[in-house]
């Protein structure tokens, strides 16, 4: 049987020690999924894109507090950005009716390279924050914008580092 | 730390994917499988073409007859009305007709071949932190996640609905279309005539139709009155007198409905409502209660621009987006991670869900007695709501009849479609009894998607 408990009750018997994941590289090839902590939508503000700030207590081991809340507070502002209504959105609101909208095909909207943006950021922190503690965090666009899933890994026992021989005896239960 | 060698992560090693169109293959893939487009496993009733550039909702409807209609009187004002008119007249008129017509016909298969909105369903281990989330009280026996969550919008409390067949919790102004199966953000209505939903996304393009058709209606009305007029005068024949007249006629029935269909939307824009708000009455005062429109800006000129010239979000979606190949070893994931699309490879849901159902049942003794000694509750759960899912799947989904521009609900009564001709004083009384959520016929049958997923994932749902 493969390392990853089957439920949630033996999930929360893992120990979680702070596996060492050097990159993603490495996170791809001894990794294997454990949990996914799903961060719902925050509505409060009415329909715009933003996500709940509150720190999940699955993660409570895994990443420090503050790194998280950045994260997910710097999303909410790209989102924001996005969807930012002011001269530059109207512009482009009444240059695409004249145009029968067809300017839609050509030019990219605000929206689009703002989404671009918030790709290369979600990268980014997968690369320096999450990954190195075995984290991984999933575009929300990827998602239908309804959450940010943040996938938990488990050191599936790489040779020769001290992490994976517990780890390899928690995966013997 | 780290020597942060950035590698990009190979969606079929992980079951994600970092970008939205995988279009990075690998090499040394075994064998030649096509790879499939999301749209081609799309759960929802919409018809794709062109490779998924274009979709629509399922029953094109009158869409058909509304082009035919456009054509016919266009082609008629142009052949007949117009030689006539740039003699006597000004040779502007069949040039504003043309603008007009051109605006009216790219208007029209915008908002027809546009995502109106849709959101993507919950895939299956987000359905199950959902339930896990709402029900986390860990009583023994199953009980139905709860239909509604309230949440304060503005100091306004406003009741998110569960979502059976999409899996998850609506978000605000969103609605479940039965016609296209899908929920759609800012939900409008389903308009038959455009064959489609309007939402969020095409919710300007439909304005700008209906605009300008009511104003190409209007000039071709006129004009053709002002040849009727015109040509009594020296007593000429008019070239063909029943195109004349079908055009007047056919103008005379169209401006009626299409004029007040564009003041009622120009009142909801004005409003920042929509036509399902507006209909059920959700912010009326007739409640009783204080309440208001939470989303408005109090402001007409604002709420026109945040409506008509606000950002469109791009489709949440993907339809051309590739799906991770069906063979893909997982040789990290293989137990845990399901892939996005993997039990959905039936355009049909339904029978999908129900071919599922009688499998897991029949597997479900076996897998009850190999289930770990540390999950008791889930046993009895999975026998009990597998056997209220039969129960509910044999009753057959309502669908409710193509005509007639319904709400999301499968019971609305034909007389509401009146309402989008421009009487909506008679929608305001039909629409209360019809505000329950009717969403067991077709939804439940959905929920053995998750149940019988549940041995080849890592979480099976406790209840």
């Amino acid at each position: 049987m493969s390392s990853a408990p089957r439920t949630a009750t033996e999930r929360t018997k893992l120990p979680y020690c702070h596996e060492s994941f050097h990159n993603l590289q490495e996170l791809r090839h001894s990794a294997s999924l454990a949990n996914k902590v799903f961060i719902q939508r925050d509505y409060t503000d009415g329909t715009v894109c933003k996500f709940q700030t509150k720190f999940p207590s699955e993660l409570d081991s895994r990443i420090e507090r503050t790194l998280f809340e950045d994260t997910v507070k710097t999303l909410n502002n790209y989102y924001a950005e996005a969807e930012k209504i002011g001269g530059q959105s109207y512009l482009e609101g009444c240059l695409a009716c004249l145009t029968v909208y067809l300017i839609f095909l050509c030019i990219e909207t605000r929206y689009e390279k703002v989404l671009k943006k918030i790709s290369r950021y979600i990268q980014e922190q997968n690369e320096k924050v999450y990954a190195p503690r075995g984290l991984l965090i999933t575009d929300p666009i990827e998602r239908g914008m309804r959450v940010i899933e943040i996938s938990v890994y488990e050191d599936r026992g790489s040779s020769g580092s001290s992490s994976g021989s517990s780890t390899t005896s928690s995966s013997g239960r | 730390m780290k020597n942060c060698e950035y590698q990009q992560i190979d969606p079929r090693a992980l079951g994600t994917s970092n970008t939205r169109t995988s279009t990075t293959l690998p090499c040394g893939r075994k064998n030649s499988q096509r790879l499939r487009r999301k749209w081609e496993v799309f759960p929802g009733n919409n018809r794709f073409y062109c490779d998924g550039r274009i979709m629509m909702g399922r029953q094109c409807g009158v869409l058909p007859l509304t082009i035919g209609l456009i054509f016919i009187t266009s082609g008629l004002f142009f052949t007949f009305d117009c030689p006539f008119l740039v003699d006597r007249l000004t040779v502007f008129i069949p040039v504003i007709g043309g603008v007009l017509f051109v605006f009216v016909i790219m208007t029209l298969l915008q908002t027809s071949f546009t995502d109106p909105g849709i959101l993507p369903r919950a895939l299956p281990d987000e359905a199950v932190d959902i339930e896990r989330q709402i029900d986390n009280s860990g009583s023994a026996s199953y009980r139905p996640p709860p239909r509604t969550k309230e949440i304060l919008i503005n100091d306004q409390v406003v009741k998110l609905k569960y979502c059976f067949t999409c899996k998850m919790f609506r978000p605000p102004r969103t609605s479940h279309c039965s016609m296209c199966d899908n929920c759609v953000e800012r939900f409008d209505h389903h308009c038959p005539w455009v064959g489609n939903c309007v939402g969020k996304r095409n919710y300007r393009f439909f304005y700008a139709f209906i605009v300008s058709l009511s104003f190409l209606t209007s000039f071709i009305f006129g004009c053709v009155i002002t040849h009727l007029t015109l040509s009594k005068f020296p007593n000429i024949c008019i070239l063909n007198p029943s195109c004349t007249v079908a055009e007047l006629v056919i103008c005379f029935f169209s401006i009626w409905s299409i004029l007040g269909l564009s003041g009622f939307h120009t009142y909801l824009v004005a409003s920042n409502l929509t036509t399902n708000e507006d209909i059920k009455g959700s912010w009326s005062s007739k409640r009783g209660e204080e309440s208001g429109n939470p989303y408005t800006y109090n402001n007409i000129f604002t709420n026109c621009c945040v409506v008509l010239c606000g950002p469109i979000p791009p489709s949440l979606i993907d339809r051309r987006g590739f799906l991770p190949p069906d063979d893909a070893p997982q040789t990290v994931t293989s137990d845990t991670e399901l892939p996005p699309f993997m039990s959905k490879n039936d355009a049909n849901m339904c029978t999908q869900g129900t071919k599922e159902l009688l499998q897991s049942m029949a597997l479900s003794t076996v897998i009850q007695s190999t289930c770990t000694p540390g999950t008791p509750k889930t046993a009895p759960v999975t026998q009990e709501s597998l056997l209220r899912t039969v129960s509910i799947t044999v009753s057959p989904p309502n669908r409710p009849p193509s005509t007639g521009c319904s709400g999301h609900q499968a019971q609305r009564p034909i007389d509401v479609s009146c309402s989008q001709k421009g009487n909506k004083r008679s929608a305001h009384h039909t629409h209360k009894p019809m505000l329950r959520v009717s969403s067991p016929p077709y939804s439940l049958s959905h929920s053995p998607l998750i149940l019988s997923d549940g041995p080849d994932m890592g979480f099976i749902p406790l209840n």
